[in-house]
């Protein structure tokens, strides 16, 4: 009882702390100085179609690059603490229905030819590295999920992350060479506005961080997926 | 228009956000929650967020769900044996 009183109590605080945001709140109605300087010489600098994803990965590359470095640590997590000890029996399991079976083998290569293309066209449409990685990451899991012997080449998926993170940190360092900065795309030639190969290095960069991402969360659920025996 | 249809939608997943907590079962908790994430994503679609929702619908419908499921999986395995 005494439990619950404490607990109403403690929302009634905690609504009362918010009160203030929501009281106050007011739309913006010019973008900031800094928002401002990005949308009037992002694209004329940065040659990308989509502001937005050539923000994410030039101006804020770094965080970006923060980004995936912790993703890569949650991997590295998962994968410690999940590690499969000794010999990896299979264990026995309920095999999965025809329809599954049918979608998969229907949906596997749409929805992997859909992955690449939005890292792709990250420069272009919405989108970019993280869903295009995410995308091409549930087209495997659902491959994990209709087959159930399926297994994931290990050295492959880490060979593919470790490699394009790699390139990552080696196209930033090239950019810091060749252009203005870390991170700075324009070492490549910025090309005609709005064709598949424009905007310099960031569909480069969005491809290594697609790869990576999507070789991340791979191994991730395959690591989730392992039953310990 | 708009704001009815995210009045509606911000309506929706508070109730699917208070069934995943109050759900005994937690294969509901957890398809509950997913359906919290998915409704998040529309939103923000409407919201004119294209890329965000991508990411949403992928990563906190998709395979955080899946996720969540396999760790059920794995408890009730572990449950079962000791």
């Amino acid at each position: 009882m005494v439990k619950k009183i404490l607990l109403v109590v403690l929302m009634a605080f905690f609504m009362l702390m918010l009160l203030p945001f929501a009281k106050d709140f007011q739309a913006f109605e010019k973008l900031s100085p800094t928002a401002e300087k990005y949308v009037q010489d992002g694209p004329k600098e940065l040659g990308g179609a989509n502001l937005v994803s050539s923000v994410i990965v030039t101006y804020r590359g770094l965080d970006t690059l923060g980004e995936v470095a912790v993703l890569f640590i949650a991997a590295a997590g998962v994968g410690f603490f999940l590690r499969r000890e000794g010999k990896n029996e299979k264990a026995a399991r309920r095999q999965a229905s025809q329809i599954l079976f049918s979608g998969t083998a229907f949906l596997f290569p749409l929805i992997l030819v859909f992955g690449v293309y939005i890292f792709l066209h990250g420069h272009l449409t919405p989108g970019g590295g993280f869903q295009g990685g995410v995308v091409i990451a549930t087209a495997f899991v659902l491959l994990l999920l209709t087959d159930v012997s399926a297994s994931i080449n290990n050295s492959v998926l880490h060979l593919v992350e470790s490699l394009s993170g790699a390139s990552y940190v080696a196209i930033g360092i090239l950019g810091l060479v060749l252009a203005a900065g870390f991170l700075d795309n324009r070492f490549l030639e910025l090309g005609e506005f709005g064709s598949l190969i424009s905007a310099g290095a960031i569909p480069l960069i969005y491809s290594f961080i697609g790869l990576k991402v999507g070789a991340e969360l791979v191994g991730i659920v395959d690591n989730m997926r392992e039953v310990r025996s | 228009m708009t704001t009815v249809l995210i009045i509606v939608l911000g309506v929706i997943m508070i109730v699917a956000a208070i069934l995943a907590l109050v759900q005994k079962s937690l294969l509901s908790a957890v398809i509950a929650a997913g359906a919290v994430s998915l409704l998040a994503s529309i939103l923000y679609l409407v919201l004119a967020a294209p890329d965000v929702a991508m990411t949403e619908a992928a990563i906190g419908s998709g395979l955080t769900t899946l996720v969540f499921l396999f760790a059920l999986n794995k408890i009730r395995k572990e449950d079962k044996n000791g």
